[in-house]
């Protein structure tokens, strides 16, 4: 019979005691893992793990905004770019895709927000390993949409669902006329994109008032290309043809009703973010951090590594809470600890004879010294392993629940770093509770302990 | 011989910081298999001679020699060890644990000697003592006289060369007293054990080929002369 037996049958024996204070143990780690589990869910969410692009592209102004606006949706675009800003990144060597992305209005129902986009979107990864699972057909008509799972889920639609949308944003009031019809619905991604309506490009451009006014585009085509004069003529002179083309249709009587919509020229489209990917970076290490440094020389545009500003706001806010729900907890188990020794503590006058016993069986004092800490492991790291085996169970139960409530894609098994020094935290704090009273064990006289 | 005892002296401390002379024994022996009684009034020292002998307590003084070995000047780790593995002991209030089943404590007997647990030896001891039927009962769940009984298979558990009983029968029913009694005598005969059995009963000891009375050989004022000395 080892001593970890002997502990095993000694707690055992004081049922209740024990199970309370491994109890206690075990609703600290489980609320440990609780707190980890959510935390780590919300941290991947904003992290590289949970983008597939190396690089935003969008207007100067705060790098923050333009990573929540273009990757979660969470504020309102900076400013727009050139679309033929588009098809000089993509002519770029160190860029192996370059995605469009034009926002600003929302849905009329629910507000979601409305993207317009290329097929290409859908064709990347959305984050590393994860590529789209889409339900329905491709996009054909201009007003034709896939849906976020979240837009289905809480709008009730599905393939077939007629909606409008509202003109930038749900404040300003404004439905545009035209009706979209959903053709496909994305699977959950546990990304805004569950959020998002995505609208083909085109249909963007085509919808009545997204196109601006020639004067307002030179101007802002001035601006952008104010240091690149090759670049600027090159664009004038595409913009100039794009305004005969306007003139002549404007004089041209096609004698059938105008309800259809034109095909927007290049020089007058604009987009409000791009999202880029880079050659592997393994093979290429610096393109990413090339393209930015070329950007942060000229034209008004800047290019951001989406995971910095995040990680800044990250670590600067949710970091803290994080750390300070860890630290609470963790005071939960040191108390649960202090518990344990009580109650250990408490038990041994009661058990001064059985340690007397054993020790006039011939155990040393090493063997009753032993004893007391294996019970206290015992109670440490039982409870321990059985908070931790039910938080992760209330993670995989809640998981379903968490995801539809707030988007959040929990995944209940994912390790910790926190957790890999549980278990030796709980050991060294098993030795700590244990030692003093495995001292008075060790201490016992045995002649006393048997008269008593 | 498995039993030497030379020249033992013991005294206690008091509050006061005077000694308390206990046991002084110029020489007590007992031979291989042999079984002896033990006499002697309340407070006469037979408990710390107990003690002494199991090597729970060690004397100021004198050699206390089991199986060949002086367990006095022996450390108290190989001492303890020693202990496990040659004397067993039958306390007067049985000393099970109530955690532990009939058998566990047999095995628990068993857990600190070094030699291994031997679950069939301890089966069989039990068998032994009647309660082959009764090995997976907690204490709580036994007579007092099996409680006993258990003790006994326990103390046996190692396979010792001296057991030491003390008082086993005074907690026991009448019924079971002799049969207690008969149990460790021809258990230690069957295993060549020597036995020293402490007992308030001329009855009990009037059964014993030897009986000693500590009072005639035990003189603590032999402590009080070395210390003046």
């Amino acid at each position: 019979m080892n001593l970890l037996t002997i502990a095993w049958k000694s707690v055992r024996q004081r049922r209740l005691a024990s199970s309370l204070t491994a109890l206690s143990i075990a609703l600290g780690v489980m609320l440990m893992v609780l707190v980890l589990v959510i935390s780590g869910a919300v941290d991947s969410a904003f992290t590289q793990r949970s983008i597939g692009y190396d690089l935003i592209v969008g207007p100067k102004g705060s790098d923050l905004q333009l990573v929540l606006s273009a990757v979660y949706r969470m504020q309102p675009p900076i400013e727009n770019l050139p679309y033929l800003y588009l098809d000089q990144l993509r002519k770029d060597r160190r860029v192996i895709s370059a995605v469009p992305l034009a926002f600003g209005d929302v849905t009329e129902e629910g507000s979601f927000p409305i993207i317009g986009t290329t097929t290409e979107y859908f064709e990347n990864e959305y984050m590393p390993g994860q590529a789209f699972k889409i339900r329905g057909s491709r996009i054909n008509g201009l007003f034709d949409t896939i849906i976020g799972s979240e837009v289905a889920r809480k709008n009730r639609w599905d393939i077939g669902s007629q909606f409008t949308i509202v003109h930038g944003g749900a404040e300003s009031g404004h439905v545009h006329d035209e009706k979209f019809s959903v053709v496909a619905v994305l699977a959950p991604t546990g990304t805004a994109n569950d959020r998002t309506v995505f609208l083909n490009l085109d249909g963007f451009y085509a919808i009545a008032g997204h196109g601006k006014p020639v004067i307002e585009v030179e101007k802002r085509l001035r601006d952008f290309y104010a240091s690149d004069p090759e670049r600027l003529a090159l664009a004038l002179g595409q913009l100039e043809a794009a305004k005969k083309q306007e003139a002549e249709e404007a004089s041209h009587d096609h004698g059938h009703d105008h309800g259809h919509a034109h095909v927007t020229p290049d020089a007058m489209k604009e987009v409000t973010a791009i999202l880029v990917k880079t050659r592997p970076s393994r093979e290429y290490p610096k393109d990413s951090m090339d393209i930015v440094f070329d950007l942060k020389k000229g034209f008004q545009a800047m290019a951001v590594n989406p995971v910095v500003p995040i990680q800044r706001l990250v670590n600067g806010m949710l970091g803290n809470i994080q750390k300070a729900l860890v630290v609470l907890t963790g005071m939960i188990i040191l108390v649960s600890g202090i518990s344990i020794f009580v109650s250990i503590y408490n038990s041994m006058a009661d058990r001064r004879r059985e340690i007397g016993i054993m020790r006039a069986l011939g155990a040393r004092r090493m063997h009753v010294f032993g004893i007391i800490l294996a019970e206290s492991a015992v109670l440490c790291i039982g409870g321990g392993l059985i908070g931790w085996l039910v938080g992760h169970s209330l993670a995989i139960a809640a998981s379903p629940w968490v995801i539809q409530q707030t988007g959040l894609l929990i995944n209940p098994w994912s390790l910790n770093v926190w957790e890999a020094v549980l278990f030796p935290v709980l050991v060294v704090l098993a030795a700590l509770v244990g030692f003093l009273p495995a001292m008075t064990a060790y201490r016992t006289n045995v002649a006393d302990a048997l008269s008593s | 011989m498995s039993l030497l005892l030379e020249r033992i002296r013991k005294s206690y401390r008091e509050p006061g910081g005077r000694r308390l002379p206990v046991l002084g024994i110029e020489r007590f022996e007992m031979t291989q298999g042999e079984q002896v009684a033990l006499l002697g009034a309340s407070g006469g020292g037979k408990t710390t001679l107990l003690n002494i002998i199991s090597g729970i307590l060690t004397p100021d003084s004198g050699r206390v020699v089991i199986d060949g070995r002086d367990i006095a000047v022996m450390q108290e780790v190989v001492r303890d060890h020693y202990r496990a593995a040659k004397i067993g002991i039958v306390f007067q209030t049985f000393n099970l644990l109530p955690a532990f089943s009939a058998l566990e404590n047999v095995l628990l007997g068993m857990s600190f000697s070094g030699k291994g647990v031997d679950k069939a030896f301890a089966k069989q001891l039990l068998e032994r003592v009647g309660l082959g039927h009764r090995l997976n009962h907690s204490p709580q769940k036994l007579s007092v006289g099996e409680q006993q009984r258990v003790a006994v298979a326990r103390s046996l558990a190692n396979k010792p060369v001296l057991l030491l009983a003390d008082e086993p029968t005074a907690n026991v029913d009448p019924a079971n007293q002799q049969l207690i009694l008969d149990l460790i005598r021809d258990t230690c005969r069957d295993h060549k054990v020597s036995l020293l059995m402490v007992t308030h009963s001329l009855e009990v000891a009037g059964t014993f080929s030897r009986i000693e009375k500590l009072s005639e050989f035990n003189r603590p004022e032999l402590c009080q002369q070395e210390q003046t000395v």
